[in-house]
Parts: structure tokens; C-alpha cells; sequence
């Protein structure tokens, strides 16, 4: 069984190339990459010079399960990634109850071991996530977490920090860390700034993010641990992310669509589905880490797709839960605001959406189209222009920041280990 | 939908001698100008108020006093508008129970602005009794509302339109019959 | 004014708060007659929804729509199924149900109104929301400070106190700006928001300095309920520093000071009580202009017609 996608516009990202090239896939496995190849014993599909790229990683997705299966589930988290572009994902500890031992991980592999789709799991650093003791750290490894993390909550206390750090290096275990120190924090909603003082919410000052990952780095100078720093939103914690990689240490980091296309100005209306933490801060921030992935700071996109059902977010500001679901909207958002703007190219976008992910997660044979690798494929259309609306989503929620939006350039179809995981059919197109 | 003129069916010289008669009934009927008031009612009927004042005085010799009463808050027919018109303050400087009030308008049509300015000074007192002047009367009453006193009256249909010209208000004196233009 | 809701004067337009003003004026002689009633609201229902304590912005709406007719729904938290975990949509859904037409609103967060307004065919006030916006209490400043002082534009006013927790000074700022005075907000500096300036305001520490400089000044009141987390060294340091008293007026030297406060007052606190009741205050007007300003807001926002599709 094997199949050939003819005249695609071939990215090969860590060659930064895009070539017309037809590509054939023979047992899951890319089998060769040329101009031409003809073939009549294996299915061919014509793309018509739509883009062929690697299927997209996303190293920070809420999946809600076990716990909160009203907002998403293994299964609805899944459609949605596929049709994202999606082929990778890693899926947060927030659930409940919470991965800080093997029992979670055992229930999300065997649930999740028939979907074509690779999800990889983190656990808890500390035992349900609440910063006092550590989990079990060598179990979670030995079930099988990539990642250890307390996303959401930042380990505030040192001593707790620096022991995880010391295990995590030990036992080979990605530390990510959700930067925001608490009580700078101060139970603030939105971005502090001119736009928290004329809205009258309580703000969240950079300088939370700041300090939490000057101390993060800090640990991680002393433990040798890798440090992932999740979805940075300030100029200054690109510039320490700059500073500690400069020093040799293993730190990485992530920056989300939203923070790269939103600022906090969105905020005007309240709209709970904008509400998301870190906060979107000002233009010049954007800036700052639009110039961080450009150069290399800033590693990956990564969507932290943080679904949440429509009536908890449709009620107060305050009383509004954190996040915004965004797997399936992340590459037309990226595409249209930035490659077609020309504020990046498409080689490198894709470098920190799925080469860079890959690395990072260390998993072999996946993140670009080379010849060996895994067939993880996606189309994109790039003359595709569709609005956003709940009908057009398939994940279980709808908390979108997009909806409303007209993008360009989506996935028409994913491609796991040479299957047709996801399609889209659009209506009265034939 | 336009407005057309039609006809025009007084000039600064009838306007005039409208007012005119209507200060001398006022006063014959009254017998006299005893504890008289004007009230105008906005915006046209205050400048008619102050002219019939001012005839009074001149074959009187006295000064009747002359209110201001602004019915919007007292109109049947806001909800039918897009949006509300402006308020404007009611200045009657005289204690109005007990006088007789002589209401004074423009043009008297479905008596329904009658029928506003009457609640609106039953609210500031009791007076002893209210009479009703009017430029203009050109029927359709919608209403039991009977002027006492008519400058002038015009048979219309309900196509047509009186447009009052005052020089206060509009800066020429005339009265038109205007005709609304079909689609 | 075309507009469905009025949920704060930063959206509002000079123009749309003159035409308020104008229209207030007439409203306040009503007040002021024997008869305090125009049929103008007939048939029309007004409720005021409040989240947060409050007798006097709640009896100022309530008498408000009284005197032009209006029938009026009062919704205490404390006496409905608010308490109940009912959802403030499902709060609101029912009230339209029940045929309300207008609402005014009072919430301690912030956002509150903007979001029944979306969520409503209902017209909405905002009665208070958080440290948003407190529009009438706005409005009813501006028409006091034009009352007393014939004009606006021009015109040097302080605001004064706790300005992050103050939405009487956010939209005081928004509607004192548009129709052109100069303003400067003084208070504690943990209690100066950030980026304020960009406001169009000036920033002053010093009260003494604010006096000397203001023809108006606005007297916020302490909300000592918000005072967490090491906003005020104490009290009596605030009295000393950004109380509104006696000596530092004296240090005027008889320079003429309109003196405003939105209540309740914490007398001895922010205000003393000889300057309070002393001849340049002006507290007691307020009171009746709040009712003639929420008169001026019922009237207008409750035009339009049938389909209520003004906005």
C-alpha cells in the first residue's frame, strides 16, 4: 500500500527549500522525493502545486482529559490537530485527575493508540500540580512522558524547582515551565498597561514573566537540566532566553500565534475568549518576539490550544477562565498575518513548527520531508480563503480569538505515516 | 419623500393682521386683560405669544406675561420615533393657578400637541381656565380640541403640509401649504 | 443621540454628552416643581440590577424613572436567585423575559454592562462597573461643575484619592477631557494607574500643590474594602497627605475652590467634616443633579422604535 501526491510545492525545511517535486510514500515512509515519478500501482493524488509540508508539531495542547471532557477529549482533541495540520502534539498534565504519576499516562495511551496522530505526554513536576512535593518522576519516565511540567501554575518555590530540575537532567525529561511568578502577578486578568488602566481590570506586569524565567535559568545553570520556557509574551524574557542561550545552556522556547498577531488593545470589547495567560501585551512586545523567532531566539510556534466550553467563557470578566482553543486556526493565522505580509517566510515558519519541535522532543524521523523519514505530510492550500466560525471548527469548544476572521492558506489535508487521517471537504466545492 | 410648495397662503401682512384680531378677541372675550397669561408653546406659538403680548400692549397698555412651555416629555408618539427629540426647559415665570391661560400655537391640526400642552400645564398648577389661539386650523382633528381663537382657517387634505414662516424662527414671514411628493 | 446603551463616556462623543447636559436641565425643574412626575415613560419598565450595595446611585435610577412614569424592577443580589449560582445571563434573560426594557446595572467587575449588552435586546446602563466606569456619576459631576461655574472647557480640575479602584475617576477623566478642561489626578502613588497620562492628564503627588493649581477638585472616596495588599501605609498617613482638610485649604488664602465629592463620604478620612459641609461643597446638589442626569439618560435611551434598532 503505498501512495504518490504529484506537482506539490514541496517544503523541505532545514534546506529552507520549496520545490516543485512529487513525493512517494511506500509503507508509512517517504520513499523518494523527485521531479518526476511515475507510478500505476499505488494511489496518486494530483495537489496541484498546493503546498506539501511537513506535518505540523505542536509541543502545547490541552486535551482536557481525563476531568474536564465538556471542553475537549483525547478523541475531539485529535480531529481538531488533524485538521489543524497537525501530527504531533504534546499534551499538557492539566487534567484532573493530574498525570503526577504512571496511572494518567497508562490511560492516555490506551486510549489514544488508535488515532493517527502522534500524541506525546508530559507529566506534573509536582503532585497535582500544587508546588510543594515532586511527583513521580521516574515512573512518569518509565510510562513514558517526554515532558514534565506544571503549566499553568509556575513552581514557585525554589528549593521544590531546583530538586525537579536535578531529576529532569537525570532522567533525560524536558523541563517546561509556565513563567509568571504570583504574586507580581497579583491575580491580574490582563496585560498591566494602558489598556488594563482604561478597562479598569487588574493587570499582569511583565515583570512577573521576567523574573520567573531569570530564576528558571538560573536552576537550570546549576542542574545542567533542558528548560523550556512556554509561550513567552515580553521583550525582556526574549532577551534573557538570548542571554542563556549564549551561555551554552539548554534552554529553548515557545511563543504562541496570538501573542505574534494580538495585542491587548483586542481587549476593548471584554471579550472573555482574548482572556488568556500569559497575557497579549503591547505592539512593542510583539515586536520583540516576532524579532526572537526571526533571529532564532524564540525556537517554536507552539498554539497552547486551551479549549473551555461556551458558558464558562461566556460570563464575567473575572470569573472567565484563562485560554484560547487554536489548533486549527494557528497555520492559516500564521500564514496570513505573517508570510503573506512578508514578515517571515514560509521555510521558517515552518522550521519552528515542525523541525524545531521535533529536535526539541527528540523524535526521530519526523519534522521534515527528507527521504526515510516518517510520511507525517500536510496540504496546504494557499489560495483557500475561509472564515472562521464555530460551524467551520470541529474541536469540542469554540473559544476561538480568530472567530469572525477571514484567513488564507489552510490545510486541506493530513497525512499520518501515509494514511489520510483528516480531509476537508468544503461545502459546494466539488 | 420631498416637499413641494403648493401655495402660499399668507404673507408678512396677513400674518399680521391675524395676530392682530386674534389680541382684540382675546381681550374683548376676557373682558379685559385681568390676570391674563400667554403661554407659548415650542417653538413656533412662543414667537405669537410674544407678538400677541405685544399688540395688547400697545392698544392696553399693559404688559401680559408670556410663558414658554416645551411639551416633548408630554408627546403620545415618542416610541414611534427613531430617536428622541431634544427637551427644552418650560419657563413660565408666573404662578399659572388661578390665571386664565390663553395656549398659543402655530397650526392646529389632530389637537394632539393640545392635548400634550394641557397635561404639561395641569403638572405646573391649576389655572382658572385655558383658552386655545391658533395661526393656522387646518382640521383632521384626531382629538375633541377646539381653538377659541383662529387666525386663519385652511381646508388641506392629509397629503399636505403648513409650514409657518416666522422671522424669529425661519427669518421671512409667510404660511405655505406644502404637498408631499410621491415616490 | 442614537445610541441603544450607555455603558461609559470614554465612547461617548462631546457632542452626545452636551445634548445629555442640555436635556438634564429641564429634567431638574421637574424635580424642583410641586407635581415631580411627566408621563414621557408610560408603559415603560425600568430595573436596577445591582450586584454591589449601593442606596443612593440605586434610589437616584429608581426615582429617576419614577418621574417620567416609568414602572420599576429593583433586583437586590441578596433577595433573588442571584445567590443561588444562577448565571447573569440566565439573570438577564429572564428580566427580558419579564418585559423590561431598560436596565441599569451596578457590578463589582469590571466589563459587566458592555457584556449583558451583547448578550440583551434590553437597553443598558451602566450603573458602576468595577473600576471601569461610573458614567451618570460622571455626567452628574460635569452638569454640577456647570451649574455652579457656567462652563466646563478651560476649567483646571483634580481628581483626588484612590484613582486605580475609581471608576467615578476614569469616566469623570473621559468626560472632563472631552468637553475640554485640564485635568490632574493626585493620590498615593501605589494608587496612580499605569499609563494614566495617556489619558490626556497630569499626575501630581502633591496635594497642596493640586489645590493651588484647581478652580474644581473631585474628592474620591477611600474604598477601604479594596485597600489589600499594601496600597496605603495607614490611615491617618493618607488623611495627613491626601485628606481633604481645613488647613490646606486655609493655605489658600481664600481662593475660590468647587468642592465635589460622589459619596458617601468617609468624613475625617478623605474629607474633614468642616470642609464637607463648608460653603464650597457642593455635595448635597450633586445628589439632586444625579436624578435629573438619570432622567436626561432614561429619556433618551428610550427612544428608537418598535424594533429598539437605534444603535
Amino acid at each position: 500500500m503505498g501512495m504518490l501526491i504529484k506537482n506539490g510545492n514541496v517544503v523541505m525545511v532545514e534546506d529552507g527549500k520549496i520545490s516543485k517535486m512529487d513525493v512517494l510514500i511506500d509503507k508509512g515512509i517517504i520513499a523518494e522525493i523527485s521531479p518526476e515519478i511515475n507510478r500505476n500501482d499505488v494511489e496518486v493524488i494530483d495537489i496541484e502545486e498546493k503546498f506539501l509540508i511537513p506535518g505540523l508539531i505542536d509541543m502545547h495542547v490541552h486535551f482536557r482529559d481525563p476531568g474536564y471532557t465538556h471542553k475537549e477529549d483525547i478523541h475531539s482533541g485529535s480531529k481538531a490537530a488533524l485538521a489543524g495540520g497537525f501530527t504531533g502534539v504534546l499534551m499538557m498534565p492539566n487534567t484532573d485527575p493530574p498525570p503526577d504519576n504512571a496511572t494518567v499516562v497508562y490511560y492516555w495511551k490506551e486510549k489514544s493508540k488508535n488515532i493517527p496522530l502522534n500524541i506525546l505526554f508530559s507529566g506534573c513536576i509536582t503532585k497535582g500540580r500544587a508546588g510543594k512535593e515532586l511527583s513521580k518522576l521516574h515512573e512518569l519516565k518509565e510510562a513514558g512522558v517526554v515532558a514534565i511540567t506544571d503549566d499553568g501554575n509556575w513552581v514557585a518555590n525554589g528549593a521544590v524547582f531546583r530538586h525537579a530540575m536535578e531529576y529532569a537532567a537525570a532522567l533525560d525529561l524536558l523541563v517546561i515551565t509556565h513563567a509568571e511568578e504570583p504574586t507580581i502577578a497579583n491575580r491580574g486578568v490582563i496585560n498591566e498597561g494602558y489598556w488594563s488602566t482604561v478597562l479598569g481590570l487588574r493587570g499582569i506586569p511583565k515583570a512577573a514573566e521576567n523574573v520567573a524565567i531569570y530564576r528558571d535559568i538560573e536552576i537550570a545553570k546549576i542542574t545542567g537540566a533542558k528548560l523550556h520556557v512556554a509561550h513567552l509574551s515580553t521583550a525582556e524574557g526574549v532577551r534573557l532566553v538570548a542571554a542563556a542561550k549564549k551561555l551554552g545552556l539548554k534552554v529553548t522556547a515557545e511563543v504562541t500565534p496570538y501573542h505574534l498577531v494580538l495585542t491587548d488593545e483586542a481587549l476593548a470589547g471584554y471579550d472573555t475568549n482574548l482572556k488568556v495567560n500569559p497575557p497579549l501585551r503591547e505592539a512593542e512586545e510583539q515586536k520583540a518576539l516576532l524579532k526572537g523567532l526571526l533571529e532564532g531566539v524564540i525556537d517554536v510556534i507552539a498554539t497552547d490550544h486551551a479549549p473551555h466550553a461556551s458558558y464558562e467563557k461566556n460570563v464575567e470578566f473575572n470569573d472567565a477562565p484563562f485560554g484560547m482553543e487554536g489548533l486549527e486556526t494557528a497555520f492559516p493565522v500564521l500564514y496570513t498575518e505573517l508570510v503573506l505580509t512578508k514578515k517571515i517566510t514560509l521555510e521558517k515558519l515552518l522550521l519552528k513548527m515542525t523541525v524545531n519541535p521535533a529536535k526539541i522532543l527528540q523524535l526521530p524521523k519526523q519534522g521534515d520531508i527528507k527521504k526515510g523519514n516518517y510520511a507525517n505530510l500536510t496540504i496546504i492550500d494557499p489560495k483557500l480563503t475561509l472564515k472562521v466560525s464555530e460551524e467551520l471548527l470541529v474541536g469540542k469548544s469554540k473559544n476561538n480569538p480568530f472567530l469572525g476572521k477571514t484567513l488564507t492558506g489552510w490545510p486541506v489535508m493530513t497525512i499520518y505515516q501515509g494514511i489520510v487521517a483528516y480531509q476537508r471537504l468544503l461545502k459546494g466545492v466539488q | 419623500m420631498g416637499l413641494k410648495t403648493k401655495a402660499k397662503i399668507m404673507d408678512e401682512d396677513g400674518i399680521r393682521r391675524a395676530i392682530r384680531r386674534i389680541a382684540h378677541e382675546i381681550v374683548e372675550k376676557n373682558n379685559g386683560v385681568e390676570n391674563l397669561g400667554l403661554i407659548g408653546i415650542r417653538r413656533r406659538g412662543v414667537p405669537i405669544a410674544r407678538r400677541i403680548a405685544e399688540e395688547i400692549k400697545q392698544f392696553e397698555g399693559v404688559e401680559v406675561p408670556v410663558g414658554i412651555l416645551d411639551i416633548t416629555l408630554y408627546r403620545d408618539d415618542l416610541s414611534s420615533l427613531s430617536h428622541q427629540p431634544v427637551v427644552h426647559q418650560t419657563e413660565i415665570n408666573f404662578p399659572v393657578t388661578g390665571k386664565k391661560l390663553v395656549l398659543v400655537d402655530d397650526v392646529l391640526y389632530t389637537g394632539r400637541t393640545v392635548r400634550a400642552a394641557l397635561d404639561a400645564l395641569m403638572d405646573l398648577g391649576r389655572p382658572m381656565l385655558v383658552q386655545l389661539a391658533v395661526l393656522i386650523d387646518r382640521g383632521h382633528r384626531e382629538i375633541p380640541v377646539r381653538a377659541d381663537y383662529v387666525g386663519k382657517n385652511v381646508p388641506t387634505s392629509k397629503k399636505e403640509v403648513i409650514h409657518v414662516h416666522l422671522a424669529e424662527i425661519d427669518g421671512d414671514e409667510a404660511v405655505y401649504i406644502m404637498e408631499k411628493e410621491d415616490e | 443621540m442614537k445610541r441603544k446603551h450607555l455603558l461609559g463616556l470614554q465612547e461617548l462623543s462631546k457632542e452626545e454628552i452636551n445634548t445629555i447636559l442640555d436635556i438634564a436641565r429641564p429634567m431638574r425643574d421637574i424635580i424642583m416643581r410641586d407635581i415631580k412626575k411627566v408621563p414621557t415613560l408610560r408603559g415603560k419598565t425600568v430595573a436596577t440590577l445591582f450586584y454591589e450595595p449601593s442606596t443612593r446611585t440605586r434610589s437616584s435610577f429608581e426615582l429617576a424613572a419614577k418621574f417620567l412614569s416609568a414602572d420599576t424592577l429593583s433586583i437586590n443580589v441578596g433577595s433573588s436567585s442571584v445567590q443561588k449560582g444562577e448565571s447573569l445571563i440566565d439573570t438577564i434573560r429572564t428580566l427580558e423575559a419579564m418585559g423590561v426594557e431598560i436596565i441599569a446595572v451596578r457590578h463589582q467587575q469590571s466589563g459587566v454592562p458592555k457584556f449583558i449588552s451583547l448578550n440583551t435586546k434590553m437597553s443598558v446602563i451602566n450603573a458602576g462597573d468595577g473600576f471601569h466606569e461610573h458614567p451618570t456619576q460622571a455626567l452628574l459631576d460635569l452638569f454640577t461643575i456647570k451649574q455652579k461655574l457656567d462652563k466646563i472647557e478651560g476649567l483646571k480640575v483634580a481628581i483626588i484619592g484612590d484613582i486605580y479602584h475609581s471608576r467615578v475617576a476614569r469616566s469623570n477623566i473621559w468626560g472632563l477631557i472631552k468637553l475640554g478642561a485640564e485635568v490632574t489626578v493626585c493620590g498615593p502613588p501605589s494608587l496612580i494607574p499605569v499609563e494614566i497620562e495617556k489619558f490626556g492628564v497630569k499626575v501630581e503627588i502633591n496635594l497642596q500643590r493640586t489645590l493651588e493649581w484647581a478652580d474644581v477638585v473631585n474628592v474620591l472616596r477611600i474604598q477601604r474594602e479594596r485597600q489589600d495588599a499594601g496600597y496605603l501605609t495607614t490611615l491617618d498617613e493618607y488623611r495627613d497627605w491626601y485628606g481633604l482638610t481645613q488647613e490646606k485649604l486655609e493655605k489658600l488664602k481664600g481662593k475660590k475652590l468647587l468642592i465635589l465629592h460622589p459619596g458617601p463620604m468617609n468624613r475625617g478620612v478623605e474629607i474633614d467634616d468642616y470642609v464637607a459641609d463648608g460653603p464650597n461643597a457642593v455635595v448635597n446638589e450633586q445628589v439632586t443633579n444625579g436624578v435629573a442626569v438619570r432622567m436626561a439618560v432614561l429619556y433618551l435611551l428610550a427612544g428608537g422604535n418598535e424594533s429598539g434598532n437605534v444603535d
